[in-house]
């Protein structure tokens, strides 16, 4: 068959059937496109037209005030940016503290997170037939916001940045353990079936068959998670958690004349973000490089 | 026509490609061949622009290639087509798109996330699966074809661009005896029919004797043998593949004739 098909023609009529075959397939296909299209088009603009009629406010007439507060934030903050460096020194303790409840939740996290995916893992689980339960025992973890955990926790325990810590704990080990069980997914099944044939325990192949090959991904998404855990846990000292979110609370409740310390917070906030991006984008470099050497 | 001057790739203390020179004077099919490591790939991906050369020259029609950026650069891209080993499709698409990929320089971005090609475009992909020979094979994934059918696509792909120059990246590589020379004899035929300048890095000596009008062997980068087929004698591949006595070419030939033919053939079906 293979070589019959070099050098002969086709004879016109099946050419002209197989051309015209595949324009109707096309056009099909750009109908659906078309379609599809229009719909999302449509959904969007009847949505915004129904949100931005049971809005109080009212997106039009309030867009315009959009730049309000930051306005009023940055001219007070450079009226008194001489204070701003006091101001930051004042508030470093409190970023140290909300950097801290990030980071210990982030670890515990991350090997809460290790665990789920492993147990939920297609391929890989412990006990197959319980992996609807890991992932639904993950889904809830997700479903739950932070601050309603933090919320309850304070209420029991009482403020401080323990509630916290668990709260964004218990958040990421289940959006960890989602992301983490999506890379343990792809990951080569044969070192674990090799480690398997020499008599390996469960953990024992996890640990030396799985772990290896996904260990550059998993940091990668443990250092994103640590780095959206410090703005939770920014906005978990809202609710009484402590931390950098009292202190900005504090500063923009009390409205004009403090707006200097809420510009001095968000100023540590951004550095924050931008100081760990750098430092986690190198290691992540770093670990990929050495990876494929 | 196409004349490359000195040459050369460095990547880091290794020279891949070192001062290559030669003219093509017009349309041909030329074979590179030479051990793995030798430079073949580099000195491909340097013509289509996939990598930039070091220094040296590569001039085509009087234009220098090695200068050309941005959209230029795409031009010449578009002009000269790339086959590559793995066949390189986009293995969720349907063979039809994979083909009109040849024409994306001429295609603007919005045009074609829509998948709106003009209909001759269409029409004309099609002739050109019906010319080798798997026009049946229109509308299915690329991913479901065969590798001897996918190459043909890639083949496709690049008569799409109507190139005048195909560089083709050890093209049957992957490719069981059968299909290789299938997408071999369909090689020859579009220099012969089209009058293309076919480039090909072979791995197997009598596939490039067989097919090619002229051949080039590399050696650690540097070219060492260049001229025809009859002039590459067993001496002359000992040494472009700095084999000893021992090497014989039929221990890894992957022509079927092999098996019951002695010298080299020069006829070439076509």
């Amino acid at each position: 068959m293979t070589d019959a098909a070099l050098g002969k023609a086709d004879s016109p009529a099946t050419l002209d059937a197989i051309q015209s075959s595949y324009m109707v397939q096309v056009q099909r296909r750009r109908l659906y496109g078309g379609l599809t299209l229009m719909i999302f088009v449509l959904l969007m603009v009847s949505g915004f037209v129904v949100a931005d009629d049971r809005n109080a406010g009212g997106f039009w007439d309030g867009l315009h005030q959009i730049g309000d507060y930051p306005a009023a934030v940055l001219s007070e903050a450079w009226a008194k940016r001489a204070d701003l460096p006091a101001l930051m020194q004042r508030f470093f303790p409190a970023l140290i503290e909300t950097i801290n409840i990030a980071a210990v939740s982030t670890l515990i996290g991350a090997c809460a997170g290790l665990v789920l995916s492993l147990l939920s893992t297609r391929g890989l689980a412990r006990w197959p037939r319980l992996i609807p339960v890991f992932r639904r025992l993950m889904d809830v973890m997700r479903a739950v916001p932070e601050i309603v955990i933090a919320l309850v926790l304070i209420f029991v325990l009482g403020g401080g940045p323990v509630p916290a810590m668990i709260a964004i704990a218990i958040h990421t080990a289940g959006a960890l353990g989602k992301m983490f069980s999506e890379v343990a997914e792809n990951a080569d099944l044969k070192p674990v079936e090799g480690l398997a044939s020499t008599g390996a325990t469960w953990s024992q192949r996890m640990w030396l068959g799985i772990l290896p090959q996904v260990a550059p991904n998993y940091l990668s998404y443990a250092l994103l998670r640590f780095e959206i855990n410090i703005r939770a846990s920014a906005i978990l000292g809202f609710v009484g958690a402590g931390g950098l979110g009292y202190e900005l609370r504090n500063a923009m409740a009390w409205g004009p004349g403090r707006f200097d310390e809420a510009a001095a917070i968000f100023i540590l906030l951004f550095g924050t973000i931008v100081f760990f991006d750098q430092l986690s984008s190198r290691y992540r470099n770093r670990l990929t490089e050495g990876g494929h050497a | 026509m196409l004349e490359v001057r000195c040459l050369t790739k460095a990547f880091g203390e290794k020279t891949a490609v070192d001062s290559a020179s030669f003219t093509v004077d017009r349309p041909m099919m030329i074979g590179v061949i030479g051990r793995s490591g030798a430079g073949k790939s580099t000195l491909l991906r340097m013509l289509n622009r996939l990598s930039d050369a070091t220094t040296g020259a590569i001039l085509f029609e009087g234009r220098d290639i090695t200068t050309l950026r941005g959209a230029d650069r795409r031009e010449w891209q578009s002009r000269c087509a790339m086959i590559f080993q793995q066949f390189n499709l986009v293995p969720r698409m349907d063979v039809v798109s994979n083909v009109l990929h040849g024409t994306l320089n001429r295609r603007s971005t919005l045009a074609t996330m829509f998948n709106l090609y003009p209909q001759a475009d269409i029409h004309r992909a099609i002739e050109i699966l019906d010319r080798l020979g798997i026009a049946e094979q229109a509308p299915k994934r690329a991913e479901a074809l065969s590798g001897g059918q996918q190459q043909r696509v890639a083949i496709a792909r690049a008569l799409m661009q109507d190139p005048a120059v195909i560089l083709a990246d050890e093209p049957i590589a992957s490719l069981d005896p059968m299909n290789a020379q299938i997408v071999m004899e369909a090689l020859r035929r579009i220099h012969e029919e089209d009058g293309r300048m076919v480039i090909a890095n072979l791995h197997t000596l009598d596939t490039a004797r067989r097919y090619c009008d002229r051949v080039i062997g590399m050696r650690d980068g540097r070219i060492v043998f260049d001229g025809t087929p009859q002039q590459l004698t067993t001496g002359v591949a000992r040494d472009i593949y700095g084999a000893g006595a021992g090497f014989s070419e039929a221990a890894t030939s992957t022509e079927i004739e092999t098996l019951d033919r002695t010298k080299p053939r020069s006829a070439v079906p076509a």
